[in-house]
């Protein structure tokens, strides 16, 4: 089922959490397609066999059977086992299973506005620095980071560009600054809302790399288009356009990555030194 | 019970003034009319938005035809402006068209009849009821011209997007209005259907559209007090500053939001699906039993099953007050919470599917005739159960993280809704017009308005699902123009929108066929369907304030059609079967 629904548009997966995903999707699709089946062979024979014209006197009694009682019990007992044996154990293991920050693991906090991703690495030390509503600045300073602050002088702060390990545990915290926003990953089965006055996780691994993936869409209408990151619920005029994007490096590409927006921050702290002088 | 004495005859009413029979009249059979006519309006208004939507999905950033001047914008159809069409596309197909059709028209005209009543218990109401929906209503089309313009935060309205947006003060007093019609309405329809059923019509001998309105109508009126709470509150905050659904430090384009904060942007997710959760029942259940009605009438057997059905809307609408929080999975939910609403919301799916079931085996056996109400009856069960079904995987949180928010969402209740209720109310409009206006539409008109719909209407909706399940968000200006994740399913867009303006063309039959029929169509009796239940025993139409010359005494079930070792193949309930 899963190679039908990808036929008809569902993306290859990339993370681990995902396989569970497309499995309940598949499953619950199986059921639909049965019982859909089962209803159209019926409706179909019926409304043929009993048309006014064959069948002159209608049966007052009509289908005497309770096989219906029947069918209808295994779908409730096919819905239960969908339930715990799938859905709730994914569930469970999505918002329980948060990885800690102290394991080894990839945090970052994402500060959603109108209609940009703000993305707030920890730096090196692994220490968020302290973030200020005073501090905000939507040309400098999205996120209002204090620089001076313990831990805030190597952090990292991205817009629209989220880089990632792959192979990794990876957990976002998610918040906004403004209204209701939806980070959704599609081809990670990641969907998340971003609500202001809240921060909510997200855990994902991703099992393959952009380069992979691109190599996997030659030949689609994919072809040559790397991985993104959508706004799934309206948050004004720009809803449309708020785009991030993604990238899943291997290891090494993820400790380049780093290596370079540290040597920004650098550059960035020379400049203040020149503007102060 | 004691069945309500007609304390007043036709002969009083015959000289009142127009204003009073057919504006401010207190008869429902007038007030069922204003309502059907008000709200066919509103769904084709409704419609017209959309068919405006789909051109900037189809042809993105290309100037609207025809309408394009009004816009704005050199004829291109603004985000800010697709936004408020879309806000008030769901407003007024819910709120103004099919829920005002389904209950305020049909309710409104049959309950009365099929119970053997003279009117509705409050007349006056009755009236309020109407004159509430219509001033809601014209405060929502009032806000194309205000300077702002309508809301445009969706029809859900989620804070602090809706808090802050510019029309949305607007859209929520004309909710009030809406709200407090359906309220005025719902009282009326359980204190009618209670008090006012004609003597021997005990309630398992209801027609099955009645019980679906006796439990649509605890639907409304237990479901919206939430629901108008919560938009006095969003009033509130919009208009003297509080903060009820405001968390603090809110900062809106760079600016700090001056307001005192403190509140809760997901308190307004909860009262508002604690009403349209339900809503979405009150959309499906009278719709449930307009079809019961026809299939019964065209197989020309009792509905199989009808106790089931009867039970089953009776859980139908008790469950849907349980399962409001499966539309927020993805708020942040917790195990508890969303293994709670989960299960409800599989446990729901069971009496839909035993009603769904019932109707499909009622043809089994049956002499079906294929008149136009019976092939709008009969679509409305593989439509309402692909609605059904593409609920299943959104019901289940694990299955919803990738399809939430996504045109899988939109195809959902769309073929809920559009291809299910608004089919059956077709069926219910060909079925029940020659009660109204003692005249029959034509069949061939009617032909033509069903099989293009058909066809048209899964052009639609069908492709929704395949955008969906490639993970494309609902709401966006461009159709998913941006993302490559849509680039796969983004040739659906202009097939979709042919066929929605295709749609549009498929219902010119409709029109014609009703302004036609009312002055030109084939005369008719009182009961051209030969047909069971009592609005066939009145006059078509009804005589004025009273119905029926007398009221019918009730001997049997709604259905006792074919019974056997009996000539005629229907047996009214006010004929007794021995004699």
């Amino acid at each position: 089922m899963t190679k039908i629904l990808q036929k008809l548009g569902l993306p290859i997966n990339l993370s681990i959490d995902g396989i569970a995903i497309d499995n309940v999707i598949s499953l619950v699709h199986w059921l639909m397609l049965v019982l859909f089946i089962g209803w159209g062979a019926f409706f179909i024979i019926s409304i043929f066999k009993f048309r006014q014209s064959k069948n002159q006197k209608a049966d007052y009694e009509g289908v005497k059977s309770h096989l219906s009682s029947v069918l209808e019990v295994a779908v409730v007992v096919i819905e239960l086992i969908i339930l715990v044996g799938f859905a709730f154990p994914i569930w469970a293991n999505r918002v329980n299973n948060v990885p800690d920050a102290s394991e080894n693991i990839v945090h970052a906090r994402i500060i959603a506005q109108q209609f940009v991703w703000n993305f707030h690495y920890p730096g090196e030390d692994g220490v968020f620095g302290q973030t200020s509503l005073d501090l905000v600045d939507e040309i400098d300073n999205p996120i209002g980071l204090n620089r001076s602050s313990e831990g805030g002088a190597d952090d990292i702060v991205t817009i629209n560009q989220l880089h990632i390990p792959v192979n990794t545990k990876i957990r976002l915290d998610l918040s906004s600054k403004d209204v209701i926003h939806s980070f959704s990953l599609p081809e990670l089965r990641v969907k998340q809302d971003a609500i202001p006055g809240m921060v909510i996780p997200v855990h994902f691994e991703a099992t393959m790399t952009t380069e992979e993936f691109l190599v996997e869409m030659e030949g689609t209408s994919r072809e040559g288009k790397g991985l993104e990151i959508a706004c799934a619920q309206l948050c004004g005029l720009g809803h449309y356009r708020m785009r991030g994007y993604l990238t899943i490096h291997d290891q090494e590409g993820y400790e380049a990555w780093l290596e370079k927006e540290k040597s920004y921050l650098d550059e960035e702290s020379d400049d203040d030194w020149d503007d102060d002088w | 019970m004691e069945p309500c004495k007609v304390t007043h005859n036709s002969e009083t009413h015959h000289n009142e003034p127009f204003i009073r029979k057919y504006i401010f009249s207190v008869d429902h059979k007038i007030i069922g009319l204003q309502y059907g006519i008000t709200s066919l309006l509103f769904l084709f208004f409704g419609f017209c938005l959309i068919l405006i939507m789909r051109w900037q999905l189809a042809y993105p950033e290309e100037p609207v035809p025809i309408v394009g001047s009004l816009l704005g914008g050199g004829g291109i159809l603004l985000p800010e402006i697709y936004n408020s069409l879309g806000a008030m596309h769901g407003t007024i197909m819910i709120f103004l068209g099919v829920v005002p059709l389904a209950v305020g028209a049909f309710g409104n005209y049959f309950i009365p009849l099929q119970i053997g009543a003279p009117d509705m218990a409050f007349p006056k109401l009755n009236m309020a009821s109407y004159w509430s929906y219509f001033i809601g209503g014209v405060i929502m089309v009032g806000s194309f011209f205000t300077p702002d313009g309508p809301a445009r935060s969706g029809w859900t309205s989620y804070p602090p997007l809706a808090d802050i947006e510019v029309g949305q003060t607007i859209w929520l007093i004309g909710m009030v209005f809406l709200i407090t019609s359906s309220l005025l309405g719902s009282i009326n329809v359980i204190t009618t259907i209670i008090q006012l059923r004609a003597p021997g019509l005990t309630w398992m001998r209801l027609p099955f559209f009645i019980w679906s309105q006796f439990v649509t109508a605890f639907l409304l009126l237990l479901a919206f007090p939430p629901l108008e709470a919560a938009a006095v509150l969003q009033l509130m905050d919009r208009l003297v500053g509080t903060s009820f659904f405001l968390p603090s430090g809110l900062i809106i384009s760079g600016e700090q939001l001056a307001v005192s904060g403190g509140g809760s942007p997901l308190l307004w997710q909860h009262l508002f699906w604690f009403l349209a959760h339900p809503e979405v029942y009150v959309l499906i259940l009278p719709a449930m039993g307009i079809v019961g009605e026809v299939i019964a009438n065209n197989t020309r057997k009792p509905l199989w099953g009808y106790k089931s059905m009867v039970y089953g809307v009776v859980f139908l609408g008790f469950m849907s007050f349980i399962v409001w929080a499966h539309h927020m999975f993805i708020t942040g939910m917790g195990t508890a919470m969303s293994s709670f609403f989960q299960t409800t919301t599989m446990i729901i799916s069971i009496p839909s599917i035993i009603i769904l079931s019932a109707m499909f085996i009622s043809l089994w056996g049956g002499s079906i005739r294929f008149n136009t109400p019976m092939l709008f009856a009969l679509a409305f069960l593989p439509m309402f159960g692909i609605g059904g079904l593409t609920g299943l995987p959104l019901g289940l949180a694990a299955a919803d993280i990738h399809l939430h928010d996504t045109y899988y969402v939109i195809g959902h209740f769309h073929y809920v809704v559009a291809p299910g209720t608004i089919f059956a109310l077709f069926a219910g409009i060909y079925y029940w017009f020659p009660k109204m206006t003692g005249r029959k539409m034509s069949e061939l008109l009617g032909k033509l308005h069903f099989w293009p719909s058909l066809i048209f209407m899964n052009g639609i909706f069908m492709p929704m699902f395949i955008q969906g399940l490639a993970g494309v968000s609902r709401r966006l200006w461009d159709g998913g123009l941006e993302y490559a994740h849509a680039s796969g399913v983004l040739q659906w867009n202009e097939f979709m929108s042919v066929s929605a303006w295709l749609l549009g063309l498929a219902q010119i039959p409709f029109i014609i066929n009703v302004i036609y029929s009312i002055k030109n169509g084939e005369k008719v009796g009182r009961n051209p369907w030969e047909s069971t239940t009592l609005e066939w025993v009145a006059p078509s139409p009804p005589l004025p304030h009273v119905n029926f010359e007398k009221i019918p005494q009730v001997y049997h079930s709604p259905y006792e059609y074919s019974v056997p070792d009996r000539e005629k193949d229907f047996t009214p309930q006010n004929e007794p079967i021995k004699e």
